[in-house]
């Protein structure tokens, strides 16, 4: 490499950092404002740089709040919608892929046209019909309309399809039957699609909005997202103890990221379709 | 004989692994696809039932000026975030593809942080840098136009500035997708155009943007789905303010459902965004394919 090379691309780096930097710099601007008093948040001379570390708005945040509630719900029903829209969605992808039956491509044909249904549409009668099944202000209220997400079929499928015919032979040999090869075949050769899948869909039912926020009226069975939007109602302006809830409230979703980063990218570029 | 009853015994395996999901489907998707419609033709509140009638509902749209000012500001909101967030979701991921292993793992978690957080934590965020009297921004805000704005107040303002912290938001998915884009055009191609002398304006225009396109068009489908289907954020920082400036279609199916308790009406007006998203959705996918063709 020649030396104008790499100083173009040591220039390179450095300028799509600066750039990242610039770009996560709400994120960091919300972290200084959290550890400040609220009297420093909206003094004169508050610089740019963290200049006091005051926790007194996180203890606020924690205690003064429903945080812990919102904490729960969210926990709860993220954990259950993601358990079971992958189990769910690995048993109708093995039919669908590895199985004959009368119906099958309708089924296959629904499953890829509901892509194109936007959920937000749906609202109202979904509302109705949990109001008839008695589920609003309830667990399973905020859980029902979001188990169906179809492209987790539509991507276990082509997982399933990929997977070669011989790994079934030994398992038919012995007699074990379809379930048996599902979940000691091609679950086990699929681990990492399905934290991938797993994750995504976690991120999606914590992060999600709109539906809990119809379904739920009563502040101690609020999630997270919805939650947090009472702070402001409840505190006035008081943007460090805002910030402290925002903050808490984005912490679970960015450590699973930043833990599970290789997975999470994998499942977007996956479950988009631009990668198999 | 055996042949058969094994036959039925397959069918029926296969039918109790597709039950769960084609039960919570029909329950939760497929039910309510059917209940929006018959809903719409009816005068029912939010919650019991109405009289059927006809085309009123829909008659009433046509006359109804928040529909078409709702109608208008989808579009231009449309206008403000599609095309921006693909260019820049293509410039950075051009440059973050073009670092080495670590540091392009750390510009990719800057970059893409912003899409895992919740949409209420990062209006929060934003309404406090904005913030009208404290907010950090407003010194660049002022440096432009002279004087501080309450942007979320403000007509003229409220738009931009919601499309702004949308693309803040929602980049970093276009921005793997075109990173994937990229990793999955092989590299013999540019050492070959490089062999033949390209020049590195070359490469990008005869190589990499037209093996590129599939996943433009990919992320311009997605964003104007997506981006028509704006309400959390309008919500949670204008609430389709002021004078109606941001409010949207999703901002009125909320309105008259749960605040005026008019589902049928409601319905009606989740029918029209439903439509329109399939039929935008069916069409732009045609068209941008046959402009991939002609590349």
């Amino acid at each position: 490499m020649t030396r104008q090379r790499r100083f173009e691309n040591l220039a390179l780096t450095a300028i799509t950092l600066l750039a990242g930097l610039i770009w996560i710099f709400p994120l960091y601007w919300a972290f200084v404002t959290s550890i400040r008093s609220e009297n420093r948040v909206v003094s004169e001379g508050a610089g740019l740089f963290p200049d006091e570390f005051n926790l007194s708005s996180y203890v606020d945040a924690l205690f003064n709040t429903s945080l812990i509630d919102w904490y729960i719900n969210s926990i709860g029903t993220s954990v259950i919608i993601t358990a079971v829209v992958l189990l769910t969605g690995m048993m109708c992808a093995y039919a669908l892929s590895q199985m004959q039956f009368p119906g099958r491509r309708l089924l296959y044909g629904i499953v890829l046209a509901s892509f194109m249904v936007p959920a937000q549409a749906l609202v109202v009668p979904q509302f109705v019909l949990m109001n008839d099944l008695d589920l609003i202000n309830r667990w399973g209220g905020i859980i029902l309309p979001q188990l169906v997400v179809p492209v987790v079929i539509i991507v276990y499928k082509q997982f399933f399809d990929a997977v070669p015919k011989e790994m079934k032979e030994a398992v038919v040999l012995d007699g074990g039957g379809d379930y048996t090869l599902l979940f000691k075949v091609y679950l086990p050769l699929n681990w990492g699609i399905t934290t991938a899948l797993g994750i995504i869909t976690f991120i999606m039912s914590w992060n999600a909005f709109l539906w809990p926020f119809l379904v739920i009226t009563t502040e101690d069975m609020m999630t997270i997202p919805v939650g947090i939007t009472q702070v402001n109602d409840a505190f006035g302006v008081a943007y460090a103890r805002i910030m402290s809830v925002a903050l808490l409230a984005a912490a679970p979703v960015v450590i699973a990221y930043l833990i599970f980063q290789k997975r999470v990218t994998e499942a977007v570029m996956i479950s988009s379709g631009v990668k198999g | 004989m055996a042949m058969i009853r094994n036959r039925s015994r397959h069918r029926l395996v296969a039918y109790s692994l597709i039950l769960p999901f084609v039960a919570i489907f029909a329950l939760v998707f497929a039910y309510p696809v059917i209940e929006v419609v018959r809903m719409s033709f009816t005068d029912a509140p939010l919650i019991g039932g109405g009289d059927w009638v006809g085309f009123d509902n829909y008659a009433r749209l046509l006359s109804d000026k928040l529909f078409y000012k709702s109608l208008v500001n989808n579009g231009y909101f449309v206008l403000l975030t599609v095309i921006p967030t693909t260019v820049i979701a293509l410039v950075i991921a051009l440059a973050v593809n073009r670092l080495s292993g670590r540091m392009q793992a750390l510009a990719l978690v800057l970059f893409f942080m912003p899409y895992v957080l919740p949409v209420s934590v990062v209006t929060q965020i934003w309404a406090w840098m904005l913030d009208f009297q404290f907010g950090i921004l407003q010194p660049v805000i002022e440096f432009f136009t002279g004087k501080p704005v309450p942007v979320f107040k403000n007509p003229f303002w409220v738009m931009p500035a919601v499309a702004v912290v949308t693309i803040w938001w929602t980049n970093g998915f276009n921005v793997l997708l075109f990173l994937a884009g990229l990793r999955n055009i092989p590299g013999e191609l540019y050492e070959a155009a490089k062999l033949d002398g390209a020049t590195r304006r070359q490469l990008f225009f005869k190589v990499t943007w037209p093996l590129l396109w599939p996943v433009t068009a990919l992320v311009l489908t997605l964003q104007l789905i997506l981006q028509l289907k704006i309400f959390d954020q309008v919500y949670l920082l204008s609430e389709g303010g002021p004078f109606n400036s941001s409010y949207v279609l999703l901002l009125m199916v909320y309105r008259e459902a749960f605040q005026l308790n008019h589902g049928g009406y409601a319905a009606a007006i989740s029918l029209v965004l439903f439509l329109i998203i399939v039929v935008i959705s069916v069409l732009q996918f045609q068209i941008l394919r046959i402009g991939g063709k002609d590349k």
